[in-house]
């Protein structure tokens, strides 16, 4: 069996999934949108879209990578047809990544019924393209895996954290490249992850990174922390921050990056999701989907969610793994969990061997195993306005920024069974 | 040898002077910490912790052998540390206050 087996991308990048994604434009026609997937229920047929009338760079960054992304093979957008958003320059970069791409703008097709049965037809042709694609053998190296928490309580530092970053280290050694974010859930963490950074310049960004989610946090008159982190046990940020920070294992810092930057090499990246300069249009990410969104956005294949509370949610595009802290909310919450990783605190397994687990189901799922929350349906997706400034010269260390959407693969490692 | 710790709490790193219900812990209930007897006055939920020794004001708690803040009220030994009695070096804690209102965490 190979490490992974993929779909075969113009760009040289592998999916793990083949979706058909339906795009809206601007929330006047994610209506419309949302109607044409539902006749495709239970198929891969995935919403996206960003609802802003008004022009934002990041938006159009974020739709253009996420419509590019490894697991979409093909594009519908849906326009109103009067939203500023640059829909003939996104479609041109779909196309040129060599995916079909269709755009319906409902003003000119003559209202809801009439692009709502277009939408329907084009999906349907495309769905019978993408089924004839095989999957081919996929490396490691070519994988990226992303991890969020969300719901967390005092089991979630203690059990799926730590044990997301042992997996993190397994990734990680065999050529992976390897997501962390939330700089805001990382204020008291900044120290520690300078002295892991590939270089010290690297460190120093690092370190000015996380100021600057303090400062917009305090800003905003909030940190990160939700009263139901309380009842599970928190007391403080950098309490909740140090759980979270397990998650990202022993391995060096690569790289930092910002939302639809894609890992240039494999290794350990951290992803800057707090704007940059004046506060703007209100929290950084209002929900962990906008944090999932953003993960994708820099290519990632798959998420590793762990969840001590009990989060339900997936994600259109990736399949998101659910990694359960708590052993009463994995009682409780089942169905909808991938790994219980709670029995740590029960003497039932240890770290390194739910560490084990992860990876084993993160090969299971790039072979096309369901997690629990596709086979449930779960598709959430959430885009919103936000502003950032390019990063700096010192945050990929490791090889000069490439020019994306192309992702250059180091072809030097061997890609481990 | 080190002095003998109820399995029901967890050290998670020699530093700490904090420990991790890995259960939930009914009051009256008596748990050795590091060889001592102390009885639980209140229930403690699981995940939530407890001082490992007597805590004065300005104290720093460690867990994960790192700082999670600043003792507010001084703490017994065995006393659930918590919002009322540890605050952040960093950001103020905002919690449910009766389940409706969203309030700052005071520590007068």
């Amino acid at each position: 069996m190979p490490a992974l087996a993929g779909f075969p991308r113009a760009d040289g990048r592998k999916g793990i999934r083949n979706v058909v994604a339906v795009a809206y434009l601007v929330e006047c026609a994610h209506f419309v949108a949302h109607e044409v997937t539902l006749a495709f229920r239970g198929e891969p047929v995935h919403l996206v879209g960003f609802p802003g009338c008004y022009p934002n760079a990041y938006a159009d960054k974020m739709m253009r990578r996420l419509l590019t992304h490894p697991n979409v093979g093909a594009v519908l957008l849906v326009s109103l047809g009067c939203e500023s958003f640059d829909k003939r320059g996104l479609e041109a970069e779909v196309a040129a990544s060599g995916r079909p791409v269709h755009t319906l703008t409902i003003q000119e097709r003559g209202g809801t019924r009439k692009t709502l049965a277009e939408g329907v037809e084009w999906v349907r042709w495309a769905l019978a393209e993408l089924d004839a694609q095989p999957r081919v053998p996929m490396r490691w190296d070519e994988l990226i895996v992303a991890t969020v928490c969300g719901g967390s309580d005092g089991t979630s530092g203690i059990t799926a954290n730590p044990a997301v970053g042992r997996a993190f280290d397994t990734l990680i050694a065999r050529g992976a490249a390897c997501i962390f974010e939330e700089t805001g859930e990382l204020v008291g963490c900044e120290f520690h992850m300078q002295r892991r950074a590939a270089t010290p310049e690297l460190g120093d960004e690092i370190v000015r990174c996380v100021a600057k989610a303090a400062r917009y946090y305090e800003t905003l008159g909030h940190g990160s922390f939700a009263p139901g982190n309380a009842d599970g046990g928190l007391t403080t940020q950098e309490e909740k921050s140090l759980g979270a920070y397990a998650k990202s294992g022993d391995s060096p810092i690569s790289g930092l990056i910002k939302p639809g930057d894609i890992p240039p090499t494999g290794g350990l990246y951290l992803l800057d999701v707090v704007p940059d300069g004046e506060v703007r249009f209100g929290f950084p990410n209002i929900s962990d989907n906008a944090e999932i969104v953003e993960l994708i956005a820099c290519g990632a294949h798959l998420t590793l969610f762990t969840t001590g509370r009990g989060s339900v949610v997936g994600s259109a595009i990736s399949p998101v793994i659910k990694v359960c802290a708590n052993p009463d909310t994995y009682d409780r919450l089942a169905d909808d969990m991938d790994v219980n990783a709670g029995r740590i605190l029960h003497g039932a397994a240890t770290l390194d061997e739910v560490g084990a687990e992860i990876v084993a189901l993160v090969q299971d799922v790039g072979h096309g195993r369901e997690t629990a929350s596709e086979s449930l349906g779960h598709r959430e997706f959430i885009l919103t306005y936000k502003a950032f400034e390019p990063i700096g010269p010192s945050c990929l260390p490791l090889s000069l920024p490439v020019s994306l959407p192309i992702r250059a693969m180091p072809s030097t490692q061997q890609a481990t069974p | 040898m080190t002095p003998a710790t109820d399995p029901r709490l967890l050290l998670l790193n020699p530093a700490d002077n904090c420990l991790v219900a890995c259960r939930a812990l009914p009051a009256g209930e008596t748990l050795l910490i590091d060889g001592e007897p102390v009885t639980l006055p209140r229930p403690v939920a699981m995940a939530h912790k407890l001082a490992r020794r007597a805590l004065a004001v300005g104290d720093k708690v460690l867990r994960y052998g790192a700082v999670i803040g600043s003792v507010q009220r001084p703490i017994a030994r065995g006393e659930h540390i918590h919002t009322n009695n540890l605050g952040s070096d960093y950001l103020p804690t905002y919690t449910l206050h009766d389940g409706s209102r969203y309030v700052l965490t005071q520590h007068d």
